[in-house]
């Protein structure tokens, strides 16, 4: 057994566990910072997009320096069917403000971890955790293979999966309705290719999610984000629909990736990385209890993700959950109280922060996107009431309003149309 | 651009493979007498194969996602990450 021993040891080099390893190191904390890859990153991916004003509040004009992708200025959702995409598509500099990136993360969690080492973090790579070590119901260490390391505190950054929670019996386990499965593949093509394509120029870039088709109705949905000389294009389904589907996510990417709306942007790109994951959607009904006995719960291992379906937030949570973890073990040092008590500030910042406070505001979320209509139903509607919109051929046209109204009798009546709209709006 | 094949995609991803310590590992008997077989469908990286009433798995291209472990109601495999510094390797993520 080392002899020595940590004020903390952080489990995990993503952006929750990075965050928190500097914001302690830079308190003058003795920080061991342990990470499974071989480097940061490399177990890590993401859609995706950070939003950046929770590493902004840390690292003021991070992206500066960090390396991000581009800075999103068009946003835009796309009702997909077989044939047709309708699409909200909105270009906007008012977001240079608060603005968000596209990132890649092996690159991007190899620099924040860098960060926490520059503070003084001690950074140990290549390492995998087995377990918490317990003692009298407090984790007081982790054990790696044969190692044994000590800590005051233990902050949990292992991921969705959260084994080590698990394992030490603080959680369940996770329930497939809690979760999302992502497939994503990295396509490359020129610079100049992506901007033309997707209207961009210079550092500026393009988030779109799509519903509908993409997932042959399935609860999920598909993205595409810009990246420099990349572009990252997947789709998300919830996990407990493959219990009852014989679709299978392997195939509904590559159809995804021949729809007629995606082709022409991606057409001779070169995939040059393909990768998985999973994805904490249940929000609050998931959520472990994130202050124990000499252990914090932080980022994806805490479930502090967000999908409202038309917006997917998870690093900026992640990174805001490791600041507040760390504040919370700076303030049990002094009062030397690492117990379930001398923690619970963490509990209480991330309350009185946007992180909990977005997840009860979007608390009814999760179960809103369990309306099978978002997904099969409500795309074909879009499709109808939009082609019919500007078709011109001989038979004679029809008052938009008689069109529409038989469209929308057709696809259920207004009533039902009303009553899925108010859940939407209360919902979100 | 044309489709890939799960193999050709796999292709593309750095891995290092713990030869002979699958992190991964099955009960074929309670593969066999699963009707959903959820894995088959939702594994990113297609491992998991449908042969008869059995099921066939390779480690080697584990994204390390876990969605396995998460839909497998019948708890029909035991479920690691691989060792420290094997397993997948992203260069991009």
């Amino acid at each position: 057994m080392s002899e020595e021993r940590f004020d903390a040891i952080v489990v995990g080099a993503g952006p929750a566990g990075s965050v928190a390893a500097y914001c302690m190191a830079k308190a003058g904390l003795e920080v061991l910072l342990i990470e499974r890859g071989d480097a940061p990153g490399a177990k890590n991916m993401t859609g995706g997009r950070l939003y950046g004003h929770s590493l902004h509040k840390i690292l003021p004009n991070f992206w500066e320096e960090a390396p991000v992708e581009r800075k999103v200025t068009r946003e835009t959702v796309t009702f997909m069917t077989g044939e047709t995409a309708v699409s909200l598509d909105v270009k906007s500099e008012k977001w240079n403000e608060t603005p968000s990136f596209t990132v890649l993360r092996s690159e991007f969690d190899a620099w924040l971890a860098s960060k926490a080492e520059e503070a003084g973090a001690m950074l140990a790579a290549g390492v995998k955790v087995d377990e918490l070590i317990m003692e009298n119901g407090k984790v007081i260490g982790v054990r790696c293979d044969e190692d044994e390391m000590l800590a005051n505190v233990v902050i949990a950054a292992d991921g969705v999966n959260s084994l080590l929670a698990q394992k030490a019996g603080i959680r369940g386990e996770l329930l497939a309705k809690h979760v999302a499965v992502g497939a994503k593949e990295v396509i490359e093509l020129p610079t100049e290719v992506i901007e033309n394509r997707f209207n961009l120029t210079g550092d500026t870039g393009a988030a779109q999610l799509f519903v509908g088709e993409c997932t042959r109705g399935l609860q999920g949905g598909g993205f595409i984000y810009t990246n420099k000389n990349t572009v990252s294009l997947g789709l998300v389904i919830t996990a407990e629909e493959f219990a009852h589907t014989e679709h299978r996510l392997i195939d509904l990417i590559e159809e995804f990736k021949m729809h007629p709306a995606i082709q022409p942007l991606i057409e001779g790109g070169k995939v040059v990385e393909y990768s998985g994951h999973l994805v904490p959607e249940g929000g609050l009904s998931m959520m472990p209890p994130l202050v124990n006995d000499g252990l914090l719960i932080v980022g994806d291992a805490a479930g502090l993700v967000l999908n409202t379906g038309y917006m997917v937030r998870g690093m900026d949570l992640a990174i805001a959950s490791g600041e507040a973890a760390a504040k919370a073990v700076i303030a049990a040092k002094v009062k030397e109280d690492y117990s379930k008590q001398g923690l619970a500030s963490y509990q209480t910042d991330l309350e009185s922060s946007f992180v909990l406070q977005d997840l009860k505001t979007y608390a009814k979320a999760p179960s809103f996107m369990e309306n099978k209509r978002i997904f099969g139903h409500y795309p074909f509607f879009v499709e109808e009431m939009m082609v019919n919109l500007f078709k011109v051929n001989k038979a004679p046209a029809k008052p938009i309003m008689k069109e529409t109204w038989s469209t929308i009798k057709r696809y259920g009546g207004l009533m039902q149309l009303a009553k899925d709209a108010w859940k939407g709006v209360s919902a979100l | 651009m044309r489709k890939l094949s799960i193999e050709e995609r796999l292709g593309t991803t750095k891995f290092s493979v713990d030869e002979g310590m699958p992190h991964i590992v099955l009960d074929k008997s309670i593969c066999a007498s699963c009707k959903t077989k959820a894995c088959v469908k939702a594994c990113p990286a297609g491992l998991y194969q449908v042969q008869g009433d059995a099921v066939s798995f390779d480690f080697a291209g584990c994204l390390e996602c876990g969605t396995c472990r998460v839909v497998c109601l019948p708890k029909g495999l035991k479920w690691e990450y691989p060792r420290g510094t094997f397993g997948v390797e992203f260069r991009y993520g």
